[in-house]
């Protein structure tokens, strides 16, 4: 069965619980099927997607960044985040569907990927969800406007539709290429 | 022993500092009139090494430290002179010692027999029987079968308490054997009057019952062997048998009557410590100091260097927000903010002085790599160097030792010439390369020379011709062409000589040291020799920076690279097709390179003579960049870029500024590549 | 009042190990790296032990043994000499010197005790 905790401050405090967490990376491939997995979801541009809970650091408000020169459309620059440069990605952007325009109303996730963390500009922050790893499907070819590389599954909730994303493909470097879009087979 | 595991790791610290220490004493040793502080103190490493091996059960390392000790004994005594042959085998007796050492630290054994050939050469030299190393065995106090009783005659002569020795003590130790009576002779005890507190005048003798072995009666007694009359004899002997209650209690009366006619006895003679009255210590003037430096983690040493850094940051910070408050409404608060600029600058500088670290470390390499370089390769060289104290950053230290140790190996692999050969030049047989460090103009300068061959500039030219890195009709002044050499892939060994490494070049050594912020050039005297000159900022951790303004953004630019700023006329800038613009500085042209062009930035000033140009150095290139505006001179703390993201050409790191943000700190010899081989062409152009 | 130890060795290693051992001793433990810092580290305070290696730089410990001895303040102060085994020679020097008596290296903690034992209360 598929969890809302939705409580504000549940949010904040999974969060902290989950940097506390083990093992960052949870191999799918590994999980029985009534493991269960957290997920943070948000939005952008109105759809639902989530993260593996795990990679999360921090979530804070939209700073301006210094831009970095020679860098993809989507990247929207660096920020100091405690003394440390951390580059500021919009989703939006490496969706290929548009460019964020950020107000102090936007949220900036970071996460790590890999050694690096990094922060992803959305919307807004939803829900902490959890489900069974069973109830995480597989995601049809043409459902999604990404390509399904990027897309680790889909979980189904409340009418909605949650997008899981596969962070670490998704902003792998060496998959970029000059223009920094992603390239959809679609 | 487990207990004395936790000393292992310094044990392991100091072994690898006394082979530093042996291996420099080695180097330094004269054949002909050794020094004889020196030969002590190189047998002392030995000693040391293999004092605390036996310890920890390292029983190869103790039995090849025991053959050293033999040799460095003799060598001490003046019995063994240290000729080439005999350094040469100590010398590699460090690296063997060094690579058994390396692996006890993991807890592994070095491979087998990597010692013997060694060994075997060493036992020679000292000729004869060396004594086992192995240690002797441990006297283990036996058990013999029976009860045994011996009778002890134990006495003392007058000087005995000389020696610090206590027969109270003694006695204690006599009875741990086994069951005593104790009787005391006091007939030589004389009167009070005539009483000398520093003399023994008793005499004992023991009765002991005793499972353990006449041996160990003796062992009670033996540091006192010469200072007493001993007699120990077996009285009688029988099987062990529990002995009966009644005997027991008999005996612990008899021996309790005994002790206390022996401790009363004891006690006339024991306070002879108290008695004399402490006098001065013995030689005031000879006061040595006391150690005054002491061992910190690196980690912590990191650690505190990366707070001190975001003080700084914070600091700035709070400057630059209040730098509108006025001195008149908040007269202490400004002060106090100044105080604080004050005082973080002055914690900054002291704390970075901490991660300083002589040059030294890296330097003391050279004369063994030198050395045995080579004699492998036949040549006669000498290694000169000097300024070995001269502090550098610890991390720039480490990161030195690649390039350096590559620039020498290739003086005497390439640059210095075989002795006929170099006799047959008029030179004299032996080559000499010199190394120095110094500190000049808030950087460090380091210097390699060799007084060999040179580069040979037709090769060299030829060689691009050939690898296309230049056009083959090219002309290049001398100066041009020295600088090919830190071209990639650029190798002018013929063969790959296996000394000189998978001809890993000079561009690689080039990029080594622009990675830490430096920059390096050649000076070249075909036939003479060459010399090459690295600069190196003090610290990485810190720059003086320049801030700048392209458009909406800052950048910033390390003072240290900034020769002058200026705004150039209309009639002094030269735009060339194809290439970069020019500006006429004083009768030199000079190209200069658009920041908003190659970083893409909108909004900036384009026309030169509108904006400004800052004239920077890279090596012994100039050029200029144009800006926008100059904002301000600040010390900042370098921060990582490329630790989350991904590297941009020209940018070498990042910083925060006083206002939290992020600026970006220019790569000026990566700009400089980046204005890319026009810069050829542009010579000829401008006739 | 407890009992006071020297430990002169110029190895680090060994001055830990001995000062480790008689700690667990009772002993308070100051440390020295070779004879002349031992008589500026000594003071002239009174001692109740002092272990002493042979091998120094600056001051040996034979040296150190005979200036002690002629101190009054440690003519009587037990004095235990680190040699190494079979070197007869070198503990007879130490006994001429005026050293109470010998410890034989490679260190172990047990024999340590008990000679300390011998000589020091």
């Amino acid at each position: 069965m598929v969890k809302q905790l939705s409580d504000e401050n549940d949010l904040k405090q999974k969060t902290g619980n989950a940097n506390d967490s083990k093992a960052d990376e949870v191999s799918d491939s590994l999980l029985d099927s009534h493991d269960i997995c957290q997920f943070l979801t948000f939005s952008v541009d109105k759809e639902l997607y989530g993260v593996d809970l795990l990679k999360i650091r921090e979530i804070k408000g939209w700073t301006e960044t210094t831009r970095l020169p020679n860098s993809p459309e989507f990247m929207k620059g660096v920020i100091n985040l405690r003394g440390a440069v951390i580059p500021i990605f919009d989703l939006k952007g490496r969706f290929n569907i548009g460019e964020t325009i950020p107000t102090e109303k936007n949220v900036v996730i970071i996460i790590a990927v890999g050694d690096r963390l990094m922060g992803i500009l959305v919307d807004a922050v939803s829900d902490i969800i959890e489900v069974e790893s069973g109830e995480i499907k597989q995601a049809p070819q043409m459902e999604t406007r990404l390509d399904d590389k990027f897309v680790s599954g889909l979980i189904s909730i409340e009418n909605k539709m949650v997008v899981v994303l596969d962070v670490d493909s998704l902003f792998d470097t060496s998959s970029l290429n000059i223009e920094g879009n992603l390239v959809s087979d679609m | 022993m487990d207990e004395l595991q936790r000393f292992k790791d310094t044990y392991i610290t100091e072994c690898f500092e006394l082979l530093e220490d042996m291996e420099e004493k080695l180097l330094n040793l004269d054949q002909g009139s050794p020094d004889n502080e020196d030969l002590n103190a190189i047998f002392r490493c030995a000693h040391s090494i293999k004092g605390g091996s036996g310890a920890f059960g390292f029983d190869r390392i103790t039995a090849f430290t025991h053959i050293l000790e033999e040799l460095l004994d003799a060598m001490r005594e003046g019995e063994l002179s240290p000729t080439r042959e005999v350094t040469d085998a100590l010398l590699q007796s460090v690296d063997i010692v060094r690579q058994m050492v390396v692996a006890a630290q993991s807890g592994q054994e070095a491979t087998e027999g990597i010692e013997d050939s060694v060994a075997n050469q060493l036992k020679q030299v000292v000729g004869g029987d060396s004594e086992s190393a192995s240690p002797k065995e441990e006297i283990v106090e036996e058990e013999s079968d029976e009860i045994s009783i011996f009778s002890i005659d134990f006495r003392p002569k007058e000087g005995l308490l000389i020696s610090g020795n206590e027969p109270t003590l003694i006695i204690n130790e006599l009875k741990t054997l086994g069951i005593l009576e104790c009787v005391v002779d006091i007939e030589k005890l004389p009167t009070i009057s005539k009483l000398n507190p520093e003399k023994c005048y008793l005499d004992w003798f023991f009765t002991l019952e005793t499972e353990k072995t006449i041996d160990d009666v003796k062992e009670v007694f033996e540091f006192v062997e010469d200072e007493c009359h001993l007699d120990i004899e077996k009285i009688a002997g029988f099987a062990k048998m529990v002995p009966t209650a009644e005997k027991a209690e008999s005996n612990e009366e008899k021996i309790q009557e005994a002790e206390d006619k022996s401790s009363d006895d004891s006690k006339v003679q024991a306070p002879n410590t108290n008695v004399v009255e402490p006098l001065k210590a013995v030689d005031d003037t000879a006061k040595v100091p006391v150690v005054t430096s002491i061992r910190v983690d690196i980690d912590k040493v990191d650690r505190l260097v990366n707070m001190v850094g975001e003080l700084v940051i914070t600091q700035a910070m709070i400057a630059a927000q209040s730098s509108d408050i006025s001195f008149e409404e908040h007269p202490r608060l400004v002060q106090g903010i100044n105080t604080l600029s004050q005082h973080t600058r002055e914690l900054q500088e002291a704390v970075m002085a901490v991660r300083m670290q002589p040059v030294k470390s890296v330097f003391s390499r050279m004369p063994r790599m030198v050395r045995d370089l080579s004699t492998q390769l036949k040549k006669d060289i000498r290694l000169e160097m000097s300024g070995e104290a001269t502090e550098l950053d610890r991390t720039v230290i480490e990161q030195l030792s690649d390039p350096l140790t590559h620039m020498i190996r290739n003086s005497v692999d390439h640059g210095i010439d075989t002795p006929e050969n170099r006799e047959a030049s008029g030179k004299p047989a032996q080559g000499v390369i010199k190394l120095s460090a110094e500190h000049a103009g808030g950087k460090i300068l380091l210097k390699i020379s060799d007084d060999g061959r040179g580069v040979d500039r037709e090769r060299v030219l030829q060689k691009a011709k050939d690898k296309g890195l230049v056009a083959s009709d090219a002309e290049l002044s001398n100066h041009e062409i020295d600088n090919l050499i830190f071209m990639p892939g650029f190798s002018t060994a013929e063969v790959v000589s296996n000394i000189s490494g998978r001809g890993v070049g000079m561009d690689v050594v080039k990029r080594n040291i622009e990675a830490l912020g430096g920059t390096i050039n050649i000076i070249n005297k075909p036939g003479e020799g060459s010399t090459f000159l690295v600069n190196l900022p003090l610290t990485l951790a810190i720059l003086d920076g320049m801030i700048v303004r392209v458009g909406r953004e800052k950048y910033i630019i390390p003072i240290g690279s900034i020769i002058e700023t200026l705004r150039p006329k209309n009639d002094e800038v030269r735009k060339i097709a194809d290439a970069n613009d020019l500006i006429n500085v004083r009768g030199d042209f000079v190209s200069i390179l658009y920041l908003h062009k190659v970083f893409s930035i909108q909004g900036a000033e384009k026309n030169p003579s509108k904006a400004l140009v800052v004239l920077v150095e890279s090596g012994m290139d100039k050029f200029g960049l144009v800006v926008d505006e100059l904002i301000g001179q600040q010390q900042v703390v370098i921060k990582s870029l490329e630790e989350n993201s991904d590297a941009v050409p020209g940018i070498s790191a990042a910083t925060i500024l006083g206002d939290g943000k992020v600026a970006l700190i220019l790569d000026i010899s990566k700009l400089q590549e980046l204005m890319g081989s026009v810069e050829n062409e542009k010579h000829e152009s401008v006739a | 009042m407890s009992k006071i130890a020297l430990t002169v060795d110029d190895s680090k290693t060994i001055r830990e190990m001995v000062s480790f051992t008689l700690k667990n001793e009772g002993f308070e433990v100051i440390e020295a790296e070779d004879g002349q810092h031992a008589i500026s580290v000594l003071g002239g305070r009174e001692v109740n032990l002092i272990i002493t290696d042979l091998n120094m730089p600056n001051m040996d410990g034979l040296e150190l043994i005979r200036n002690l001895r002629s101190n009054p303040s440690y003519k009587f102060t037990p004095i235990l000499m680190l040699t190494t085994e079979g070197d007869a020679t070198k503990k007879q020097q130490g006994k001429d010197a005026g050293a109470t008596g010998w410890i034989v290296k490679p260190f172990n903690p047990e024999k340590l005790i008990q000679v300390v034992n011998k000589v020091a209360a």
